[in-house]
């Protein structure tokens, strides 16, 4: 049964213009698989109260969580995470929640992580908890963002990418490409998943997760590819889809 | 209530009766799956109702549509907190589909393209609350939104309408679908709040 904590802001990372992540120290947390997400509950001193679901950002760490909030426009609570809760306030999650789109690291089958924007959230819980368990499972992570200053977790993907063996970690913009880069901006499509994922005889395991728009391409790109539905999972990011 | 969080004022309020607790409305029509979107050809759709006894009825898309048809106004309440009001539907109530079924079953499995499952008693999908969908707003039903025909169950949070339906499974003692078995309540009042499972 999922149950409310306490938790308190230890720390606050900027991850671009419109997203960061909160250190959430919570005493008596149970722990979580990779994937999951917390309901955030904020109440008013008039007692009105606004609940919202977030990703886990990081690996299972003992009694930290990390959620990774990007700002909606006109939100009622991603703007009070992000400019107003301080250092030392308290707020209520309750969770860990969810028990399918998770990566368990006893599992053998090669990963394929897509991630649009901000739904690299869970996805980076996966990427964290690979290293942290020592996980030798090869893991691709294909990352659609509009430029490069709209990267989560820019700098330690790049040292991930160096350092964790078996991860391997390419880029589609979709409006901006920096220098360098091969090709053309562009949205995400078959070809990107044909070449920069694994082939369907490998029979990975697919989470994909971004705004609605991306997740259907994706998806249907996959099982186009030859992937069988019954190993694409799919998460959804956006101001209303949780 | 809860722990106050210093600062934090929320919106404004204004009442709005319609709205079960802990929901906010939205405008759009958000999408939350868990895999690909099944695509259904209307050549091969069918739908299928099994009794507990094992015998089956079955319709084709042209028999769904040779029966009377509705069109029921409703609110709709998302388990991830969403709710959209006043959502208007065209399709079969299920009093209609189940009317010849004999059963003396309490509960409901349905089944949908693409492996999905949800759970709920069959006394909810009776008596003028449930029906089987295939139009939303005067248009035909996207396949993101369950298309070419889903359940549609207005009073339970919306994972309960099963996109993409196939079939009605009767059954005499309760057995947990996709999300219930992943921790989601069984039933799923969104007055009780009844999200997860314990709730």
């Amino acid at each position: 049964m999922a149950m409310w904590h306490v938790a308190h802001l230890v720390q606050r990372r900027r991850e671009t213009a419109t997203a960061c992540t909160l250190v959430l120290a919570v005493d008596d947390w149970p722990g979580h698989v990779p994937g999951q997400h917390v309901d955030v509950r904020l109440t008013a001193p008039d007692g009105y109260q606004a609940e919202r679901s977030y990703s886990i950002s990081s690996a299972p760490d003992g009694n930290t969580v990390e959620l990774t909030v990007q700002r909606v426009p006109d939100g009622e609570v991603s703007p009070y995470l992000i400019d107003v809760f301080s250092v030392g306030d308290p707020v209520e999650i309750r969770g860990p929640v969810g028990g399918w789109f998770v990566w368990r690291p006893t599992e053998p089958a090669p990963v394929l992580l897509v991630a649009g924007g901000s739904g690299i959230a869970p996805l980076m819980a996966m990427v964290r908890a690979r290293r942290a368990t020592g996980s030798g499972v090869p893991f691709r992570l294909i990352y659609s963002v509009r430029t490069d200053r709209d990267v989560y977790f820019a700098d330690e993907l790049r040292h991930r990418a160096a350092d964790d063996q078996g991860l391997e970690i390419s880029y589609v913009y979709t409006r901006q490409a920096p220098d360098g880069w091969p090709g053309q901006p562009h949205r995400i499509g078959p070809e990107d998943i044909r070449e920069r994922g694994w082939p369907p005889e490998r029979e990975p395991q697919c989470f994909v997760c971004g705004p609605t728009g991306l997740v259907e391409a994706v998806a249907d790109s996959l099982v186009a590819v030859g992937h069988d539905a019954q190993r694409v999972k799919t998460e959804r990011f956006g101001p209303t889809g949780g | 209530m809860g722990i106050v969080s210093p600062g934090f004022q929320g919106r404004p309020r204004s009442s709005q009766p319609a709205l079960p607790p802990g929901q906010y409305l939205t405008e759009d029509f958000p999408v939350l799956s868990a895999g690909p979107t099944p695509r259904v050809s209307l050549d091969t759709w069918e739908f299928a109702v099994t009794s507990e006894g094992g015998v089956e009825h079955r319709w084709s898309w042209a028999e769904m549509l040779a029966l009377p048809q509705e069109t029921p106004t409703v609110d709709i309440h998302c388990v991830t907190r969403w709710s959209k009001l006043g959502t208007n539907w065209r399709g079969v109530s299920l009093d209609v589909l189940l009317g010849g079924v004999e059963t003396a079953a309490k509960f409901a499995l349905v089944h949908s393209y693409g492996g999905y499952s949800t759970n709920l008693p069959l006394a909810d999908l009776l008596g003028g609350q449930a029906w089987i969908v295939h139009e939303f707003e005067g248009g035909g039903l996207p396949a993101e939104h369950g298309g070419p025909a889903r359940l549609l169950v207005p009073h339970l949070y919306f994972w309960k309408s099963a996109k993409w339906v196939r079939g009605i499974e009767l059954l005499s003692t309760d057995e947990p679908g996709f999300w219930e078995t992943a921790g989601y309540h069984d039933y799923g009042d969104p007055w009780r709040e009844q999200r997860y499972q314990g709730d």
